[in-house]
């Protein structure tokens, strides 16, 4: 079972639909310790970095979650929770995030359109895991302000361009993260959701 | 590179789709559900609802229409139409939209856009403008503003309520010219131009396209990032796909 964190924040309902829609079994869970049971971990983010590092911590989400992670648990973070994984913020100075991977996350700097919101391509390294059957420069749905800069660029996954390349997809060992959302991106994103879905044992 | 957005929207009164859908293949034209999954397959990049149920008690219909799409279609949503306190807002993201769109609540009550900004994040908060050219011949006289529905002149000045909105934390603008909309003569560009060298949020346009051209203008000339269309999809003139299609062979970024 597929376990999709609720820290009371975000409206979690589509990125569950979009597991059951692929025929994945996939819950909401609010209380840590059914996490011991998950078979896959998804951290959706809606909200700001510092107020949803609170409310998991308010919860006691983060010390199960880096535990389970760390027993190889595949786990899944869609936009801020792809930005929790790091471990500093400049949304919330300060405020330290899960720091599974090294590297903080930055806002967009510049004359255009801050947030990004729309579809947008992500280019995939080679050999990626998680993106068979992704056509190559697909589209995805972005809506953010901040974006990733890992300490560690092999972690990079997949890259996109908005005023200048930045990463928008990791991974790590059993840690995935996207900053789009591939709930929201139609056929191609489900098919992400799918085949990281189908890696979680049981 | 971030594509240009193309966007339907279906009147739903009462639950039901209305101003005549004319899709070929699809089940029940009247159900919004299915219009959405149709949308979804021509490959439209965002959808929009504009709630026109006039009975108050019949308005929390348009929460499980909300939820029934989500749970089918996986792309981004925006409800608007008769949202006037946080409740309502609170209600319909719950449902399952991405946004909603406040356009008279914003104008009585100003601090909706910031609570619901604070509350649900700017992302979630399109804030709708319906101008008028304060003289149909003279763009550099401005717009004002009209509410429920464009029967209502505000006078107030849209420039300085969009910069207004936006300080107040709107996440995007969903901006309709009513010199144009229904003429199919093209978009109002100099408004587009104006408004999107004001602000930095992302700018939608609404009302006047009849062509591909027009779209093509206010995309590239009028510096849109989206267009909201009804009746260019609805009467099944084209598809989503095909529009998007002959913008691409503009020279215009698009999903496809």
């Amino acid at each position: 079972m597929i376990h999709i964190i609720d820290y009371g924040r975000g409206n979690l309902r589509s990125v569950h639909k979009a597991f059951l829609s692929l025929g994945l079994q996939a819950e909401i869970v609010n209380q840590p310790e059914k996490l011991n049971s998950a078979s896959g971990i998804v951290l959706p983010g809606v909200g700001a970095f510092g107020d949803c590092m609170s409310q998991l911590e308010n919860k006691g989400f983060p010390e199960i979650m880096i535990e389970r992670i760390g027993k190889g648990v595949p786990f899944l973070g869609i936009c801020l929770g792809l930005q929790l994984l790091f471990e500093e913020s400049e949304e919330s100075p300060g405020v330290r995030g899960l720091s599974l991977l090294k590297g903080k996350v930055v806002r967009f700097q510049g004359c255009y359109k801050i947030p990004q919101m729309g579809w947008n391509q992500v280019q995939f390294r080679q050999n990626a895991p998680f993106v068979e059957g992704i056509p190559e420069k697909s589209y995805f749905y972005f809506v953010h302000s901040y974006k990733v800069e890992p300490g560690d660029q092999s972690v990079m996954l997949g890259e996109t361009d908005y005023h200048g390349h930045y990463v928008s997809a990791v991974n790590r060992a059993n840690m995935l993260g996207f900053q789009f959302h591939p709930e929201k991106s139609q056929k191609d994103g489900l098919r992400l959701l799918k085949n990281w879905g189908e890696s979680c044992a049981g | 590179m971030l594509a240009k957005r193309i966007i339907p929207c279906l009147d739903v009164k009462d639950g039901r789709v209305v101003k005549g859908i004319n899709f070929v293949d699809i089940r029940d034209a009247g159900d919004p559900v299915d219009c959405a999954k149709e949308y979804d397959r021509q490959g439209a990049d965002e959808l929009v609802f504009l709630d026109i149920t006039a009975s108050s008690d019949k308005r929390d219909i348009i929460l499980s229409v909300v939820g029934r799409t989500a749970d089918e279609v996986f792309m981004p949503l925006t409800v608007g139409g008769g949202i006037r306190n946080m409740d309502d807002i609170r209600k319909i993201l719950l449902s399952g939209a991405d946004k909603v769109s406040v356009n008279t609540a914003a104008v009585n009550q100003p601090e909706l856009v910031n609570k619901g900004a604070e509350q649900f994040g700017s992302q979630c908060i399109v804030v709708a403008v319906d101008v008028k050219r304060k003289n149909p011949m003279h763009p550099e006289e401005g717009w004002e503003v009209y509410t429920h529905g464009g029967r209502t002149n505000t006078r107030k000045d849209a420039l300085e309520w969009i910069k207004e909105v936006c300080l107040r934390g709107a996440g995007e603008l969903l901006i309709t010219s009513m010199d144009c909309d229904g003429t199919k003569k093209g978009y109002d560009i100099p408004l587009y131009e104006t408004v999107s060298k004001l602000v930095s949020v992302p700018v939608i346009a609404s009302g006047g396209a009849g062509t591909i051209e027009h779209m093509a203008d206010v995309l590239k000339k009028g510096k849109a990032d989206a267009v909201l269309a009804a009746s260019i999809f609805h009467y099944n003139e084209m598809t989503v796909n095909e529009v998007k299609t002959a913008l691409k062979n503009k020279g215009i970024e698009v999903r496809l």
